[in-house]
């Protein structure tokens, strides 16, 4: 990863100086553009306030949210006749707290009408047990678990009265690759084939999603904060990534 | 110009060029440092991390405290932090070298990359990324870092990734393949075991080496040798919450093991002593017993002082003493 960005880096100049013409003639063969995507953090269809704002499980029971931040990683695009395309090098973490976070812009994607999106939620195995990783994947972001190797995948904290954790917090810290408790989810949706994903150099699209914080606790088992309040990966983590791999992103509209 | 030549005098380069050595006697390692090349520059840093208080979450504690030389950079340890209601107690820190030939990292395996194992040490599982920040910061502060950076990765730029790649030049370069046992299987002229060591070699190779396996003293599995009915700490069950794993812990390297005491996951023996009793006299029905140990390992006496002798020929001191690895 860093090795290739050295190169880059220090290929850089040699191409722009030597290579113009090339590349020239590369675009046109081969016409590339830009989307962005958008996350828009809700909670049953209220939105997302930090601290603040009390919810309600399918339980009926109430909670508040501190901290929430996921992965969405390999993100993949294929066309109407099938063929795909990988963005490669494709980890984001998107956190409630840093608004920019929430805006994603994939760069240098092939040109064309794109009618699904798949990605994973959270992160590939191989990386989870990869050497020492920067930018989205950096430990400093407090999503890597130190004492079995691995990525969080999704990070839910906050508080509930019904929870019997100390302080009544909630900790749901959704990771973990190795059956019987992999927790590696993917999320795909079909893009109604009226209006596509349309890549064009003159055009940069923006896909919106809603993701609902509350789908953790409902979708497969509804859970309740008095039983469950914790989790770190295991058996646990596997019934939360059970309930939001269907509830947690929801396509909304694609601004063409 | 004038900036390079400078930071050469201030730091001085390692003397000798450093670099990975595998011993003839062992098989290819699975860390290669295809993605963290290999420097003098990157190993001093390393090395001068590795022995620097700063790393610690409440900077109170460098690795070397945890890991020393003299011990073949193991210790017994207070407890190491294992995240909010997952706490693991008490573990022995157990020693470091030979590392590059393993795939998992901890006594039960949680950690899968050299790179990312002094992880756990360097921060408070709630605050981890407070933590790294926080080191990140002071090393930036603190001359020669910054330089010494720049000498390893070409940029003065301060990262996680670059501290644990250092680290990694460091204790993956820990090498230790010099034991007499070395020399006498690799035939080095004037090396042969004495008969006691040699009746403790075929009695180990018969108890002992269907776990303990040459030439690492370990097949890196994960096992139960019946210390305990009832482990109280869970071992490779916690990573990967299968039952048959509850209380299984990886089989440990016997090399240097005169000096890597005390033994255990635990640290609850004192000498190889206590040890050879435990697989004499004291080895407990749990549930995951090894099938091995069913009937333990029945030692006389003098089986024992054979076993000893021999195990006594894997200490390497060429490698307790090499003064390329100490704080300087
Ligand atoms: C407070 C004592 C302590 C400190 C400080 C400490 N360690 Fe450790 N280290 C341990 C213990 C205990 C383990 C075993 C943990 C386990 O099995 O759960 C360990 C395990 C390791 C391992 C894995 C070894 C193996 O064979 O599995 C490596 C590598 C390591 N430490 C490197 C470091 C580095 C580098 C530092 C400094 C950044 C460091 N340690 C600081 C106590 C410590
Ligand atoms: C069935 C596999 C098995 C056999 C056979 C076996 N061991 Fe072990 N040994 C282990 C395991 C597993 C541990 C670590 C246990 C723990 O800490 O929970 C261990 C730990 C040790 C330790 C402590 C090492 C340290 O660094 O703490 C010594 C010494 C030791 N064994 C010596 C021997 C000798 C000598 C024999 C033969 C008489 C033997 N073992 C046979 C599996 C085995």
């Amino acid at each position: 990863m860093k090795t290739s960005q050295y190169l880059l880096a220090l290929l850089c100049p040699i191409i722009l100086l030597s290579s113009c013409k090339k590349s020239d003639d590369e675009i046109t063969a081969n016409p590339k553009s830009s989307f962005t995507i958008e996350f828009e953090h809700q909670v049953n269809g209220a939105v997302l306030a930090l601290n603040t704002t009390t919810y309600k499980n399918a339980k009926g029971e109430d909670f508040k949210i501190n901290v929430f931040k996921y992965y969405v990683s390999n993100i993949r695009l294929s066309k109407a006749d099938g063929t795909a395309y990988l963005v490669p090098e494709s980890y984001y973490l998107i956190d409630e707290s840093k608004s920019e976070s929430k805006f994603i812009t994939i760069n240098k994607v092939p040109t064309g009408d794109y009618t699904k999106i798949e990605y994973t939620i959270g992160v590939d195995y191989a990386l989870n047990f990869a050497g020492a990783q920067t930018g989205a994947l950096d430990p400093i972001n407090g999503m890597f678990w130190t004492w079995n190797s691995g990525y969080i995948f999704v990070k839910l904290e906050g508080t509930s009265p019904q929870s019997t954790a100390a302080n009544n917090a909630l900790t749901f810290h959704i990771g973990g690759v190795i059956d019987p408790n992999n927790t590696i989810r993917t999320f795909s949706t079909e893009i109604n084939a009226a209006n596509p994903l349309r890549v064009r150099t003159d055009a940069k699209p923006d896909v919106h999603f809603i993701v609902n914080a509350a789908s953790l606790f409902t979708g497969k088992t509804d859970i309740s904060f008095s039983a469950l309040n914790f989790t770190m990966g295991g058996a646990n983590s596997v019934i939360v990534a059970d309930n939001y791999t269907k509830g947690l992103f929801r396509l909304d509209h694609i601004h063409n | 110009m004038y900036a390079c030549s400078k930071n050469e005098k201030a730091i001085a380069p390692e003397a000798t060029t450093i670099s990975f050595e595998i011993p003839a006697n062992f098989p290819v390692p699975t860390y290669n440092f295809d993605d963290n090349k290999l420097t003098n520059a990157g190993f001093a840093l390393g090395k001068k991390l590795f022995y620097d208080a700063r790393l610690s979450a409440d900077n109170s504690v460098s690795c070397g405290s945890c890991h020393q030389q003299f011990a073949a950079f193991a210790n017994l340890d207070h407890k190491v932090s294992h995240g909010v209601n997952n706490c693991q107690g008490k573990r022995n820190a157990p020693p470091l070298f030979n590392l590059a030939w393993q795939k998992a990292f901890f006594w039960d395996g949680g950690v899968k990359n050299i790179e990312t194992s002094p992880l756990n040490a360097i921060t408070d599982a709630c605050e981890m990324g407070t933590d790294i920040e926080r080191i990140i910061t002071s090393l930036k502060g603190t001359a020669p870092y910054p330089d010494l950076f720049k000498q390893a990765f070409g940029s003065d730029e301060i990262t996680s990734q670059k501290i644990l790649k250092s680290i990694a030049q460091f204790t993956a370069v820990l090498v230790s393949g010099n034991s007499k046992y070395d020399k006498v299987m690799r035939k080095e002229n004037g090396f042969n075991f004495s008969s006691v060591e040699l009746a403790g070699y075929n009695l180990f190779k018969e108890k002992c080496a269907s776990c303990h396996a040459e030439p690492l003293f370990t097949d890196f599995s994960y096992r139960s040798n019946g210390l305990d009915v009832v482990s109280a700490d869970e071992g490779r069950s916690t990573i990967t919450g299968v039952n048959t794993d509850f209380g299984t812990f990886r089989v440990p390297t016997l090399r240097n093991i005169e000096y890597t005491g005390p033994y255990m996951h635990d640290g609850r023996f004192y000498s190889l002593d206590e040890v050879l009793e435990h697989y004499n006299s004291g080895v407990k029905a749990a549930g995951n017993l090894d099938s091995r140990l069913k009937n333990g390992v029945p030692l006389n006496a003098s089986e024992k002082e054979q076993i000893k002798a021999f195990l006594k020929t894997l200490t390497d001191n060429e490698f307790l003493k090499n003064t390329l690895y100490n704080e300087s």
